[in-house]
């Protein structure tokens, strides 16, 4: 069936931004389906609020809409933009959400606009789970198949899950309906736990309802991917096994693909059930996935849930075997069948098909506890991973050692060399599903333990442990060989082991082992992912290393440029650089390279087969990336490689790289080195004349006391080489400072600088050619300084800065840029304080506002950087007209939209992990409003990030000290909104004393009152406060939880209830809601806005 | 142990490991996709005198266990495998594909490049091969042996693989229908799929004639899988069945049998089908299976229209999607069809399972 013609404009919702549970696999995804959409002719209509996404590149959309999304403005937008069709399957949990939202407000219906891709009902059946256990039922009675759901009860007050309690008995789960990502989910062992957990799910789910149901703990744990068009063919593009048997959340398991434990009766009864279940839900124009758990001993199966789009699964099952589900899903939301829509990598057979796989794909997943102090790290059915990192391989173990050292993270990769502990200790540390468990296990097998023991501890299948003791014995037969010769080599190096772990057990360095192997002509070969095993020839390069027998990179004549990714998403290190890599692919390829992508990270676009020219899904180490060079370098020109835009990964191996003589392009390694270490770029200021916070350098207390003492209080103290932040902190005193470095001492230098409190912090992007300086944006933080820039608010145009003060920003990046020695993307923070423009820091790549600077001032400068890298000039460039031709970021016009970043924070993920900003990166993701006015575009940045400002209601306020005088005029400004203001005793005075009505309420510490009058943190929990003002009291340094503050910052993340813990914040939230009330907010296109700005 | 050794015809030769039984073996060399069903496929009698090649990197994880064979034996000539499994891992699993390799006196062989293998035989075909784990000649001499071995082309294979004596597979529940099941090489699933549905099966041996097929007053007559080149059977017994109008199915070597019979030819295909994940679309309703495939030879037949045979009009009914390659023929009074692919799957996707639905329907017609 051919292309519907009733059709012809389809609006298209994203995820929003970056969060637990919903990364830029909806990124791509999305930019997929508007790909597609737009091949078609059809016209698209996109909804994201998320800046950093490749979808929102204006050239994807007819009209791209950075705007929240929430029923209220995607309304906005169908009244606006009357499309005929909403695609909500590409977008995640919350694309589904906000679709249903509209269809039951009537919306969808009152503008004709049908929903395309799964119906509402088809939506319900796969949600619901009371639904969905009827499903199940009926599947299973239909067609006599061995299907059956968990038993479970659904619960819609505590007094049911109590109840339920009798039937089902503990351990038993909880699962909140209609939340992503498992929020809210939980074990509960007994009563307590039950209160606690259902209490929370009964909260977070949008229907109030939970499900309990019998335990399937250490269970092995499958899913499919399932796809089906509207004549009712159907195949399963991938089944995935997880490792990590049932109970931890799949999103934080490792997993494999295709499922190595099933026979092919299991496995075709799991195919014959999954088919059914999705034609019983009725999802008949694209994919889904469906979970199940087997009971090992029994067999017993059970099916555990479906998701009727496009998930986090989807993207990995896509990058697994080739077959790219999001834009099949797309075609066939708008009418075609799979087989009308021809295999993207064998381009002669159709799409109707099922991968099959002659290698192993291990995906693993990245956490970052460590920068949530207080947060449980135990691994639950709550995902709890930042991100992810696939590899591939043509055997499990050559696949899984890929995967860990992807990971690119300490102690990530198994290990032969250093302290063994116990064997006890270590399968007691096993039992306990944590961040690294298979280490743990493959730490407990060196220690002694057997297979037997193992699979009591953790229940995880005896293939998959019989696989650990083999890495064990290759490990052992590698120390013991007399001598490394190339079949010793190929062996170790067929089983995954890198170039690393091989010196650490024959006790010689990295380079040796290099040295040696290719002395012995010992190189990896590069495989295609072909969907079909070699069956058909693949078109499509998408490759990856093996220790195997043929090599399929093909020849050519273009020079190529090899691009280098980001490697797993971390907090610091996310989509933003992936954006960047994929423009640099884009535009080198339009101007006439041969594109070459390197990265491990299945979420993303630039691991599209169709990005670059060629991908090669592998690890960011030395190694990996060197074997690539040198495979790409055998089979035709390389013109470069760039580092300098996937962030801190590919950067830190410039030097190495330039070392072992590849060409590195743009800024030099030397150049990195500057900007990098602190004593090369303090001559760098120096010598331009530009001031910089008093600082120095130790690696002991000793020494960090004396700096600090001349540098005077408070100081920033941060390792040095780091990225995000990590392990930064603002010190006020000696005591802290000598704490500090006692747990640095012995690691990198620590830097310390002198802290200036009450300054603007200022970022800058900005593009030199070796001549001339663009600056690309100049962005102010809406948070004093202090602040990680990645968590901070900040606004572009800078809006309390003058001509003159940006004119001195200008010129002092040129300065740097100059004295470093940039080619391509420069990025610079600075502090005005009073009246001085202080610098930072400098890092000499792409940063994380890049694409916020590109969307908010219509300038792709990724795509300018790659090509200035490269060699171009900005005066090209801008004769080309990629730039504009005069002016930059700089000088944007008077009348120039305001766009405002918002930092998006994962703490409903962490329960117990203070909410209080720092220097700290601890964001995942951002998003942007953007409107004429500050106000507006405040407000659509919160309600993008968090949930609408309130327009009413009580606003309870309780600032530290310092803040009480700054605060004076927000507060008052919310009373006048007609706010009822609540306070805590001292900030109450305060207000009252400047004519603020303010009604007193006790500290937490105070206790209920004795006539029963609640506490600040009791009014948040009882629902009755609609907006928090809460500063943090004392230094960041000594907070400690037992404070006020920080219960009731916990409150509100509990009750999602809007808490502002900066004065800086409040005012904007105040100008924001001023403009709310004041007025209609309207949505405007990126489309519009390039248009008013470039005329 | 690394000098065992795969040696192809054309003198390519891939060194491994032993596998299974030791010793050495001759076959033609074929590959297969499916990344399940390892037992099935080899106790497939379709695969006897081939070495079967898994391009999944890792065979035996769930061992052997004794509902999943498709015959009394494996078939197989040799087996090549990349990465078997050192321990098993199923609940049903009562030994390890090794032992039983060695108990049944297969020879096989791990070697790494079974991809570049796969990529070899669809460069250049099929071909034969012989599989030594102790090698005690120079690899000249090796390539001279295999390329006496005979080759797959003018094989006459099916009665060294069916039964010799008839037998019963009795109908599951209501005795509804009673089928001849002519074995060429049947898959104990297909009786299976056929007794679910009510039918008492005779199954006969290859060499059965009209006379002894009618002698069980079958309701309808079926037509097995099986091994060998199609141009050297005789179809006499299945030109008769067709001139007395008894209702006919026929699977993979019976679909070569049914076209020859409706005067259609064969040809051998350059590497064949063997997996479990080849798209046949049915001509008639558009809509499209995944389907388990084990054919080295396939129909020739017009893919525009019905046409002209001595039984009647008859059409392509199913096609394969990836090569165009016919997978069904049917006659369009209806009473006569077969498919070249596998709707009992056993290894393979149960997307095909309602022809046996239909061959019951058309039985029901003609006892009407």
């Amino acid at each position: 069936m051919p292309k519907r013609e009733d059709i012809r404009s389809v609006l298209v919702i994203g995820s929003g931004p970056i969060v637990i549970g919903q990364a830029c696999e909806f990124d791509y995804s999305g930019t997929q389906a508007c790909r597609v959409l737009r091949d078609e002719g059809f016209r698209v209509i996109l909804v994201n609020s998320n800046p950093a996404t490749i979808m929102t590149d204006p050239e994807f959309a007819d009209a791209t809409y950075v705007e929240p999304i929430t029923p209220e403005f995607v309304e906005k937008i169908i009244a606006k933009e009357r499309p005929d069709a909403l695609l909500p399957t590409l977008g995640g949990q919350t694309a589904l959400n906000t679709a249903v939202a509209l269809h039951e407000a009537g919306v969808l219906e009152a503008y004709d606009v049908e929903l395309i891709g799964a119906d509402f009902d088809a939506i319900q059946a796969g949600e619901n789970r009371e639904l969905f256990k009827g499903i199940v039922a009926k599947v299973a009675r239909d067609h006599g198949l061995n299907a059956e759901s968990a038993r479970s009860v659904v619960c819609h007050t505590m007094d049911d899950c109590l109840a339920a309690v009798g039937e089902l008995g503990y351990p038993l789960v909880v699962r909140p309906s209609f939340t992503m990502g498992g929020v809210g989910s939980g074990f509960a062992y007994d009563e307590s736990d039950l209160r606690r957990i259902a209490g929370a799910g009964l909260d977070a789910s949008p229907t109030t309802e939970v499900l309990l149901e019998e335990s399937i703990l250490g269970w092995k744990e499958y899913e499919l991917e399932v796809m089906r068009d509207r004549r009712d063919n159907v195949v399963i593009v991938c089944s995935i096994e997880n490792i990590d048997p049932m109970g931890v959340h799949t999103g934080d398991s490792v997993t494999v693909a295709p499922a190595l434990t099933l026979t092919d009766r299991e496995y075709q009864n799991m195919r014959d059930v999954a088919i059914a279940v999705i034609r019983e839900v009725g999802v008949d124009t694209g994919g889904c996935n469906i979970q199940f758990a087997v009971e090992p001993r029994t067999g017993r199966m059970i099916v555990i849930e479906m998701n009727p789009r496009v998930s986090r699964s989807s993207a990995l099952a896509s990058k697994a075997t080739g077959f790219p589900i999001a834009k099949i899903a797309a075609k066939l939301a708008i009418g075609y069948t799979l087989d009308e829509i021809p295999n993207d990598i064998t381009r002669e057979t159709p799409a109707s098909f099922e991968p099959t796989l002659d290698y192993i794909v291990v995906k693993v997943p990245r956490f970052a506890f460590e920068k949530f102090k207080g947060a449980d790290p135990t691994l639950t059915t709550h995902m709890k991973s930042v991100g992810e990192a696939m590899a591939i391989g043509r055997s499990f173990a050559e696949a899984l050692q890929k995967a860990l050292r992807s990971l690119e993270k300490k102690g990530s990769s198994f290990t032969w060399a250093g302290e063994l502990a116990g064997k006890a200790e270590l399968l007691a540390a096993c039992r306990t599903p944590h961040d690294g468990r298979l280490v743990t296990m493959q730490q407990a097998i060196r220690a002694g333990a057997t297979a037997e023991e193992l699979y009591e501890a953790t229940s995880v299948d005896p293939w998959f442990l019989d696989q650990l003791f083999l890495l064990q014995e290759e490990a052992q037969a590698l120390a013991d060989a007399p001598e490394l010769t190339v079949e010793v080599l190929r062996r170790v190096k067929g089983h995954g082991f890198s170039d690393v772990q091989i010196g650490e057990i024959r006790g010689i360095d990295e380079a040796r082992v290099r040295d040696l192997r290719h002395a012995l002509g010992l190189r990896p070969v590069y495989n295609t992912v072909d969907t079909c095993a070699a069956e058909f020839a693949a078109k499509t390069p998408y490759l990856y290393s093996a220790y195997d027998e043929e090599s399929e990179v093909p020849y050519g004549t273009r020079r190529k440029v090899i691009i280098l990714g980001s490697g797993p998403n971390r907090i610091g290190q996310g989509i933003e650089f992936d954006y960047a890599c994929v423009h640099a692919s884009f535009e080198l390829s339009r101007a006439g390279y041969e594109t070459v992508m390197v990265n491990c990270n299945p979420e993303t676009v630039s691991t599209d087969y169709d990005t670059s020219d060629r991908l090669y899904f592998e690890p960011l180490t030395l190694e990996d990336v060197l074997e690539v060079v040198h495979a790409e370098q055998e089979t035709g020109p390389v013109a470069g490689v760039i580092v300098q835009l996937g962030g801190q990964t590919p950067l830190g191996l410039a030097q190495a790289l330039k070392d072992a003589g590849v060409p590195v392009v743009g800024t030099s390694p030397e150049s990195i080195h500057l900007a990098e270490e602190r004593g090369a770029f303090g001559q760098v200021l120096a010598e331009a004349g530009l001031p910089a916070p008093k600082h120095g350098t130790a690696t002991t207390v000793a020494e960090a006391l004396a700096v600090a003492e001349d540098v005077g209080y408070p100081v920033l103290v941060r390792p040095s080489y780091v990225l995000g932040g990590a392990g930064m902190a603002i010190v006020y005193d000696e005591e802290t400072l000598t704490t500090y470095m006692a747990a640095e001492e012995g690691g990198h230098p620590v830097l310390i600088d002198k802290f200036l409190d009450e300054a603007v912090e200022i970022d800058v992007d900005a593009l030199y050619d070796g001549t001339e300086l663009y600056l690309g944006g100049v962005m102010e933080h809406i948070e004093e300084a202090g602040i990680h820039s990645g968590d901070s608010a900040c606004t572009l145009p800078p809006i309390t800065l003058g001509s003159l003060d940006i004119k001195r920003i200008r010129a002092a990046t040129e300065a740097i840029a100059d004295g470093v020695g940039v080619r391509g993307l420069l990025n610079v923070q600075y502090a005005m304080s009073a009246g001085v423009l202080y610098v930072l820091e400098a890092n000499p790549r792409a940063s994380r506002t890049v694409p916020f600077v590109s969307k908010a001032t219509a300038v792709p400068l990724a795509k300018a950087a790659a090509r200035v890298m490269l060699g171009a000039s900005l005066a090209e460039l801008r004769a080309e007209g990629m730039l504009p031709a005069t002016g930059d970021g700089g000088t944007l016009p008077m009348e120039a939209s305001i766009a405002v970043k918002e930092a998006v924070l994962p703490f409903n993920r962490f329960r117990g992990v203070d909410i209080v900003l720092g220097p700290e990166m601890r964001s995942t993701g951002e998003v942007m409003g953007i409107d004429e006015s500050f106000g507006i575009a405040f407000a659509k940045s919160q309600a993008a990030a968090y949930g609408e400002l309130p327009t009413k209601g009580r606003a309870f306020v309780s600032v530290a000290n310092r803040d009480k005088r700054a605060m004076i005029f927000p507060v008052k400004a919310l009373a006048d909104l007609g706010f009822e203001i609540l306070a805590t005793e001292g900030t109450a005075e305060v207000l009252r004393r400047n004519g603020v009505r303010a009604k007193i309420v006790r500290k937490q510490s105070e206790g209920t009152g004795p006539g029963g009058e609640p506490t600040s943190v009791q009014c948040i929990l009882n629902g009755e406060i609609d907006l928090i003002v809460n500063t943090p009291f004392g230094s960041p340094g000594q907070s400690g939880p037992r404070l006020d503050g920080y219960d009731i910052r916990t409150a509100a993340v509990l009750r999602g209830i809007p808490c502002i813990t900066t004065v800086a914040g409040l005012a904007a939230a105040a100008a924001g809601i001023q403009a709310i009330v004041r007025g209609d907010v309207g949505v405007r296109s990126l489309q519009e806005h390039a248009q008013a700005l470039r005329g | 142990m690394t000098n065992a050794v795969l040696v192809l015809e054309d003198g390519r030769v891939f060194h491994g490991t032993p596998y299974g039984a030791e010793g050495e073996t001759f076959g033609e060399m074929v590959f297969n996709t499916g990344m399940t069903g390892y037992q099935e496929t080899l106790t497939d009698p379709s695969y006897h005198r081939q070495i079967v090649a898994m391009t999944a990197p890792h065979i035996g994880n769930t061992g052997v266990n004794d509902e999943d064979p498709e015959s009394g034996r494996v078939w197989v000539a040799g087996y090549v495998v990349r990465e078997p499994s050192r321990v098993v891992s199923n609940w049903r699993a009562n030994r390890s594909l090794d032992d039983y390799l060695k108990e049944q006196g297969v020879v096989g062989i791990a070697i790494p490049g079974t991809r570049a293998l796969t990529r070899h035989l669809r460069e250049r075909g099929a071909m034969r091969a012989g599989i030594f784990t102790a090698p005690a000649a120079p690899v000249a001499e090796l390539v001279e042996r295999v390329r006496q071995a005979p080759g797959m082309a003018g094989a006459d294979l099916a009665a060294e693989v069916a039964t010799a004596e008839p037998y019963v597979v009795p109908a599951i529940g209501d005795r509804r229908y009673t089928v001849a099941a002519v074995d060429l090489g049947i898959k104990g699933m297909t009786p299976h799929r056929m007794a679910e549905r009510g039918c008492e099966v005779h199954v006969l041996p290859a060499t059965a004639t009209f006379e002894q097929i009618m002698a069980v007053r079958p309701d309808g007559v079926f037509f097995s899988n099986g091994p060998g080149d199609p141009a050297t059977a005789d179809v006499s017994a299945l030109r008769a069945v067709l001139a007395a109008r008894v209702p006919f199915f026929g699977i993979c070597f019976g679909n070569q049998l049914f076209g020859r019979a409706l005067g259609l030819s064969t040809y051998k295909l350059r590497y064949g089908h063997r997996g479990v994940n080849q798209p046949v679309q049915d001509v008639r309703t558009g809509k499209v299976e995944i389907s388990a495939h084990n054919h080295g030879f396939a129909v020739e037949a017009p893919l525009d229209g019905p046409f002209d045979t001595p039984f009647g009009q008859a059409e392509v009914s199913h096609v394969n999607l990836n090569d165009r390659c016919v997978e069904g023929l049917r006659l369009l009074d209806g009473r006569a069809f077969s498919v070249q692919y596998h709707p009992e799957a056993a290894a393979g996707p149960h997307d095909a399972a309602y022809l046996f639905d239909e061959f019951c329907e058309v039985m029901t017609r003609a006892q009407a």
